[in-house]
């Protein structure tokens, strides 16, 4: 049990070739492009979908900021298809691996904060010190800020593999117990199913939210430096 | 037995049994040829079933189906000692 628990983290390979660039790719089969102004019903709901997020999360940017829309667009339809896709049973969450979700961040959040810097440089020194600090805690509150900049692209790529692989841990775990216990005890084992099925609800949810959370965050480092 | 169209033409349906293997043997095994097959089967599902003005949710469920089943076989292995039996 032990082993298996992790298996399913394993990056899939089939007689060496790595496979996991062909499930990598899967999601953007369920994302078809059409040159029509009336579409089948999957690219309405779609573009519908994708207007929508795009005007609650562009709104706040400038013109300069605006010009990353496509960016961050794809970055939530990708994170969020992929953890949804995820949920299915036996299949491999891409984003559950530490090194993607890094390869996604940091290349995000450099450009977002040297963008700042090579364009407005005072104004992006000036986030190192918050308004209105003592003097004599000047040189403490920078070397804070500094860490706290630096720890940025880590703690976006960690907290989006932590959340995932924890939900698909405890979808594991509960549905062996759910098993396990359906020999021994009925009620308990319904009592276990019930949360196995409030647990998939949230895992849903999870998927979702966390695609947000990550391009939200992506958009905010934005903001401040353009 | 000889057809009217050539055999390199012909679509699968409509070989005749005996020529299953040359017809089989002429077909294009080269990386572009393998690409085209894939390009026209994907087309093929697509414009059928998805690109409609009232596409179902059924023949989208199918393909996510066909997804769960792929890595059903590819994780076949490890699944194998998990069954419940006496001896593993």
């Amino acid at each position: 049990m032990n082993e298996n628990l992790f298996a399913s983290f394993i990056t899939p390979m089939m007689f060496g070739l790595p496979l996991v660039t062909l499930i990598v790719l899967f999601p953007s089969l369920l994302f078809p492009t059409s040159n029509r102004l009336v579409n089948n019903r999957l690219i309405s709901l779609q573009q519908w979908m994708l207007q929508l997020v795009s005007k609650q999360m562009m709104s706040i940017h400038n013109t300069k900021g605006q010009t990353w829309a496509l960016m961050l667009m794809s970055l939530i339809l990708f994170i969020g298809s992929t953890n949804l896709l995820g949920l299915l049973p036996h299949s491999f969450t891409p984003t559950t691996q530490l090194s993607m979700n890094l390869g996604m961040a940091i290349p995000l959040w450099a450009g977002a904060v040297i963008t700042g810097f090579r364009n407005k440089t005072t104004a992006s020194l000036a986030h190192f010190l918050p308004q209105g600090t003592p003097t004599p805690l000047i040189p403490m509150l920078v070397i804070i800020e500094t860490i706290s900049l630096f720890i940025q692209p880590v703690a976006l790529a960690v907290r989006l593999t932590a959340n995932i692989t924890a939900g698909h841990l405890l979808i594991h775990l509960i549905g062996g117990a759910t098993l396990a216990l359906m020999s021994i005890n009925t009620t308990t084992a319904l009592i276990t199913f019930i949360i196995l099925i409030l647990l998939t609800v949230l895992e849903f949810a999870v998927a979702m939210i966390q695609a947000y959370v990550f391009t939200l965050l992506v958009s905010l480092y934005l903001h401040d430096n353009t | 037995m000889a057809s009217v169209v050539p055999l390199k033409e012909e679509k699968l349906l409509e070989v005749e049994l005996g020529e299953l293997p040359s017809w089989i043997l002429m077909r294009d095994f080269t990386p572009s040829g393998i690409a085209g097959a894939f390009q026209r089967g994907y087309y093929r599902y697509y414009n059928e079933y998805v690109n409609v003005k009232r596409g179902s949710i059924a023949r989208l469920s199918l393909v996510l189906a066909a997804y769960v089943v792929f890595n059903y076989r590819r994780s076949h292995k490890e699944l194998k000692h998990e069954r419940p039996r006496k001896y593993h």
